[in-house]
C-alpha cells in the first residue's frame, strides 16, 4: 500500500473530524458573556484535526520502512521461496521481478523461477495492506475520539494548538541538523570502515591512485588507494585553472559595473551575467566536452604539442571559470558597496582617479570580503561534479600540464559508486573517504569565508 | 599687506602665476594616469563583454545545434489501405491493443511493401524497423483513415539521415541525395521529440519521459523543501530563542546551503538507498535527495523575506489581542509569501538543473517508458542529456542539443516568474 494512500485517508478522517469539532464547539456558543468559551470554534476544529492526523502520519512513516520487510518475511517464509538461491544478485533478481508483477509495476517476469514467488508477493502484500489501513483508520478514530471527548466550553483549545504548531516549527527545523548528521554518520561511517582496510596515511599520502574493482574485498592493495593524484587535480582544475579564469574576469566585470557602466547598462547586464550562474552544470560539462576540448586539443597540436589529450584539465577548468564568474563578481560587489562612500570620496577629492581610487583605496578596503568570496567560490568549484565528469578524465595524473588529462575527486567518486559491485568492497568506501575530505575542505574554507566576512562587515559601523 | 607695491623690484615670487605644478614632466604624468584609467576601464569594459560573449557562444552553440534537433529526416510513403487489407473499425483501433492487432494483420509489412513500390528497395530497407507504430498511431487518432489512401512521413535509419546531411558512406548519401531531389526523403519538424522517450536510435528518441521524470522528481521535492523551509524559517526568525540549539541550526543551515551537492547524493545513496532498496531511481527517493539539497536555500530566502515585513505590524497585531502564532500566520507570513515564493522558485530552478546527486542514487538508467508514479524507474531532464552526451553519434549531439533548449527553456521561465514576481510584490514600507 503506498503511503500517499494512507496519508490520504488519514487526511480525509482529519477533515471528518475537523468538521465534528467545529460542530460541537459552536454549541457551546451562548452569547452570554459570562458562560463564553475559552476559545473560538476553529481551535476546537484544530484540535481535533491535528489529534486525528499527527500520530497517522508518525505510524505511516514507521509503517513505509517497516512493511517492505515484513512483506519480503513472510514471503522467504512461503514454500515456494525454499528453491531460490541462498544470497546474492540473483536472488534479489528474482525477488525483485516477482515483487514488480506483483504490483503490477510489471507485465511479466523474465526468469521463470521469480513466477512462483508471484502469488506469495501477492497474498503478503493484501495481508499486510489490510493491516496498515485497519491501524491507520484505528488510530485515526481512537486520536479522534480522544481529543473529541475532551472538547469543553472550559477547555483551552487554543494553547495546546498553539503549543502544537511550534512543536511542527521546532522539527521542522530540526530537519537541517537531521541532514547535517546523517550525512556526517554516512560518511564517517563508511570512512571508519574503509580505513580499516587502507590506512588513513597511505589514502592521505599515498600517489599512486587506481582502485580496481574486480579484486576481492580481502586481497586489498594499499598502494593502489593513494589519493593525491586525485587532490592535485581537483586543485589544478578547482582552484588554479578556474581560478584564473574566473578571478580577473569576475573582479573586473564587477567593478565595471559598479563604477563605471551607466545604471541603465547594469540593470541589463547584471542579470545577463547572473544567468551563467543559472545554467545547469550538466550543460557546462556537455558544451566543456564537446565543443571546447576539441578546439583545446587541435589548437595545442597545432603549435606543436602533441601530447594534448581531449580529456585535458584545461577545458573542464576554464569551463568551471565561467560558471563561477558571476559568483565571484556579485561577492565583490557587495563588498565593494560596503566600503564607505567618504573613503571614495575622499580619495577622489584629492585629485586621484577612478581606476587609482579603486586600486588604492576600494581594492584594499574590501579585500577581506573579496578573499572571502574567493574561497567560496573555489569551494564551490572543487566540489563541482557534472563538469569534469564529462570534460575530465576518470585516469587519475600527477601532473602540472594543463593539456594532459587530469582527474578530481569527485569525478572518482561518482565513478565508484555508479558501477555494479559490492557494498563491502574498499574501492565502494573509498568513495565515501573522498567525500568525506571533500565535505571537510569545503566546510572549512565556508567556514573561514563565512568568519572573514563577518568580522569584515563589522569594521565599518 | 605693505609688500605689494615693491613687487616690481622683487619680481620672482609672482613670476609663475599657475603654480609650480604644470610642468612638463607632471603633464607627462597626468597623461600617463590617464592613460591607465582609460585602459583600467577598457579592462574591465573587456571583462564583461567577455563573459557576455562566453554566454551569447554557449546559447548560439547550444541551439544552432538544437534547431537540428527537433527535426527529423522522413521518408514520404503512400499507404492504400483498402488494398492493404488492413481491417479495424473505430472501436478496435482505439482500443489499447490495437498496435498488436496491427502488427499481427501484417502492418509492418504493409508498410514496408508499399514503400518498396514507391521508393525502390533499397530506400526502403532504411526505413526504421519502429517506423509502422507512426502509422499505427495515426489509426488510433482517425479509425477512418482504414478506408482511405494516406501519406505518411515515416522515420529512417540513423545511417540515411546522416546521408542526407552529406556525412556516412558515398553509397548512402547518393541514396539520400536521390530520394531528396525525387521530394520523398525531407527533414521534417518533429513534434513527437516532445512527446516520446528514450530510445537507442537518434532518430526515434525523445525527452517526454524525462521530462515527466522531472516533473515528478520536482513535485516530491516541492511537497518536501518548501513547508519544511517555510516552517523553519518561520521559526528562526518570529520565535527562535537565542540559545545554542538555535544556534547550532542556524549553523547547520548555512552550512548545508554550501555543502557540494554530490554530498547530497552519497547521504542518499548511504541513508535512502539503504531505507529502500526497491525504489532505486525512482522520483521519490530523487526527490527527497533534492528536497534536502534545496530546503536550506528555502530557509535563507523566507527568512529575508520575513525580515523585511516591518515590526510595526507586529506590535499592531499584538496590540488588538493577538497571539504570538496569531501574530506570525494572520499577518506576517501572508506578507511575506512573496518573497519566499520568489526563493522557492530560484532554489526550484536550481534543483531542476541538479544532475550530480541523482547520478549517485542510480538514475542514470536507461528507462524507456515514462514513469508511472513516484515510485517506477524514472530519469530526469538533465540526467538524459548527461546520458545521451555519451553517445557520440552524430544524431544525439542534436538531439541532446535540443533537449538542453527545453531544460534552458524551463530554467528560464522560472527565472522569469521569480524576477516578474519579485517586481510585482516587492513593496517599501
Amino acid at each position: 500500500m503506498s503511503p500517499i494512500t494512507l496519508i490520504l485517508i488519514a487526511l480525509g478522517l482529519g477533515l471528518l473530524g475537523w468538521l465534528a469539532g467545529r460542530a460541537k464547539a459552536w454549541s457551546f456558543q451562548t452569547g452570554d458573556a459570562a458562560t463564553r468559551p475559552a476559545s473560538r470554534p476553529i481551535y476546537h476544529a484544530w484540535y481535533v484535526a491535528l489529534w486525528v492526523v499527527m500520530p497517522v502520519l508518525g505510524f505511516v512513516v514507521a509503517w513505509s520502512v517497516i512493511a517492505p520487510q515484513l512483506v519480503l518475511q513472510s514471503v522467504l517464509a512461503s514454500p515456494a521461496a525454499e528453491s531460490l538461491p541462498a544470497f546474492g544478485f540473483e536472488r534479489d533478481a528474482f525477488l525483485g521481478e516477482a515483487r514488480a508483477v506483483a504490483l503490477g509495476q510489471a507485465p511479466g517476469v523474465f526468469n521463470d523461477e521469480a513466477e512462483a514467488l508471484i502469488a506469495p508477493f501477492r497474498d503478503a502484500f493484501a495481508h499486510y495492506n489490510t493491516i496498515g489501513i485497519i491501524v491507520t483508520v484505528l488510530i485515526a478514530i481512537a486520536g479522534g475520539a480522544l481529543a473529541f471527548l475532551r472538547l469543553r466550553p472550559q477547555f483551552g483549545a487554543r494553547t495546546r494548538v498553539e503549543r502544537t504548531v511550534m512543536m511542527i516549527l521546532l522539527v521542522a527545523s530540526l530537519v537541517a541538523i537531521l541532514t547535517t548528521f546523517g550525512i556526517f554518520a554516512s560518511l564517517v561511517f563508511e570512512t571508519v570502515r574503509f580505513f580499516g582496510m587502507v590506512s588513513p596515511v597511505d589514502f592521505l599520502f599515498g600517489t599512486k591512485w587506481g582502485p580496481d574493482t574486480m579484486t576481492s574485498a580481502s586481497s586489498v592493495d594499499p598502494s593502489r588507494y593513494g589519493a593525491v593524484p586525485l587532490f592535485w587535480g581537483t586543485i589544478f582544475i578547482g582552484a588554479i585553472i578556474a581560478m584564473i579564469v574566473a578571478i580577473p574576469l569576475g573582479l573586473m566585470s564587477a567593478i565595471y559595473l559598479t563604477q563605471y557602466a551607466d545604471p541603465r547598462v547594469r540593470t541589463w547586464i547584471k542579470p545577463l551575467l547572473e544567468l551563467l550562474a543559472g545554467v545547469p552544470t550538466v550543460v557546462y560539462g556537455y558544451f566543456a566536452a564537446l565543443t571546447l576540448a576539441p578546439m583545446i586539443r587541435d589548437a595545442a597540436v597545432a603549435v606543436g604539442i602533441t601530447s594534448a589529450s581531449t580529456e585535458s584539465a584545461l577545458a573542464a577548468g576554464i569551463v568551471m571559470g565561467v560558471m563561477i564568474i558571476p559568483f565571484v563578481s556579485s561577492m565583490a560587489d557587495d563588498s565593494m558597496a560596503a566600503v564607505p562612500g567618504a573613503m571614495r570620496d575622499g580619495s577622489l577629492a584629492m585629485g586621484a582617479t577612478r581606476s587609482e581610487t579603486i586600486r588604492r583605496v576600494l581594492f584594499p578596503a574590501a579585500l577581506p570580503g573579496i578573499v572571502a568570496g574567493i574561497m567560496l567560490a573555489v569551494s564551490r568549484a572543487i566540489g563541482e561534479t557534472m563538469i569534469v565528469v564529462m570534460a575530465a578524465s576518470p585516469a587519475a595524473n600527477l601532473t602540472a600540464n594543463p593539456l594532459e588529462p587530469m582527474s578530481t575527486v569527485t569525478v572518482q567518486i561518482v565513478k565508484l559508486l555508479t558501477g555494479e559491485q559490492s557494498t563491502d568492497h574498499p574501492a565502494t568506501l573509498s568513495a565515501y573517504a573522498l567525500g568525506f575530505v571533500l565535505f571537510m575542505v569545503t566546510l572549512a574554507l565556508n567556514f573561514i569565508a563565512l568568519r572573514v566576512v563577518k568580522r569584515f562587515r563589522e569594521a565599518y559601523e | 599687506m605693505s609688500s605689494i607695491p615693491m613687487s616690481e623690484t622683487a619680481p620672482a615670487p609672482a613670476a609663475q602665476p599657475l603654480g609650480p605644478t604644470r610642468t612638463p614632466a607632471f603633464e607627462q604624468r597626468l597623461a600617463k594616469r590617464y592613460r591607465a584609467e582609460r585602459n583600467f576601464k577598457r579592462l574591465g569594459l573587456g571583462a564583461v563583454v567577455f563573459s557576455v560573449a562566453v554566454l551569447v557562444f554557449l546559447l548560439g552553440n547550444m541551439l544552432m545545434n538544437g534547431i537540428g534537433g527537433f527535426q527529423r529526416a522522413e521518408l514520404e510513403v503512400t499507404i492504400d489501405f483498402p488494398a492493404s487489407g488492413i481491417t479495424g473499425d473505430a472501436t478496435s483501433l482505439t482500443a489499447p491493443s490495437a498496435s498488436q492487432t496491427l502488427e499481427m494483420q501484417g502492418l509492418p509489412d504493409v508498410v514496408t511493401f508499399f514503400a518498396e513500390e514507391q521508393v525502390g528497395k533499397d530506400a526502403a530497407a532504411q526505413i526504421s524497423p519502429e517506423a509502422w507504430r507512426d502509422v499505427a498511431a495515426a489509426l488510433a487518432e482517425d479509425p477512418e483513415l482504414v478506408g482511405r489512401t494516406a501519406t505518411f512521413n515515416l522515420p529512417v535509419s540513423s545511417a540515411l539521415a546522416a546521408g542526407l546531411q552529406a556525412e556516412g558512406p558515398a553509397e548512402t548519401q547518393a541514396l539520400a541525395d536521390r530520394l531528396a531531389a525525387e521530394g520523398k526523403l525531407a527533414r521534417n519538424w518533429d513534434w513527437g521529440f516532445l512527446a516520446r522517450s528514450d530510445a537507442t536510435s537518434p532518430q526515434s528518441v525523445g525527452i517526454w519521459g524525462a521530462l515527466k521524470g522531472s516533473m515528478l522528481t520536482m513535485l516530491v521535492t516541492l511537497v518536501l523543501a518548501v513547508p519544511i523551509g517555510v516552517l523553519s524559517a518561520l521559526y528562526l526568525e518570529e520565535y527562535a530563542p537565542r540559545n545554542r540549539w538555535t544556534d547550532i541550526i542556524e549553523v547547520s543551515i548555512s552550512n548545508l546551503a554550501a555543502v557540494p551537492s554530490i554530498i547530497f547524493g552519497l547521504l542518499g545513496l548511504a541513508v535512502f538507498l539503504a531505507l529502500f532498496p526497491n525504489l532505486r531511481s525512482a522520483p521519490l527517493i530523487g526527490g527527497m535527495t533534492l528536497a534536502l539539497m534545496t530546503m536550506p536555500v528555502i530557509v535563507i530566502s523566507g527568512r529575508n523575506a520575513i525580515k523585511a515585513v516591518p515590526p510595526s505590524i507586529r506590535d499592531g497585531a499584538l496590540a488588538i489581542g493577538a497571539s504570538p502564532v496569531q501574530v506570525v500566520f494572520h499577518h506576517v507570513l501572508p506578507l511575506a509569501l512573496p518573497g519566499m515564493l520568489t526563493g522557492t522558485i530560484i532554489g526550484m530552478a536550481r534543483a531542476l538543473g541538479e544532475t550530480a546527486p541523482l547520478l549517485l542514487i542510480g538514475m542514470r538508467i536507461f528507462v524507456a517508458t515514462p514513469p508511472e508514479g513516484f515510485a517506477s524507474p524514472a530519469t530526469v531532464l538533465p540526467m538524459q542529456i548527461f546520458l545521451w552526451s555519451d553517445e557520440i553519434d552524430r544524431g544525439f549531439v542534436e538531439r541532446t542539443s535540443a533537449a538542453i533548449i527545453v531544460l534552458l527553456a524551463f530554467l528560464l521561465t522560472m527565472n522569469g516568474v521569480a524576477i516578474y514576481l519579485r517586481n510585482k510584490f516587492e513593496k517599501r514600507w
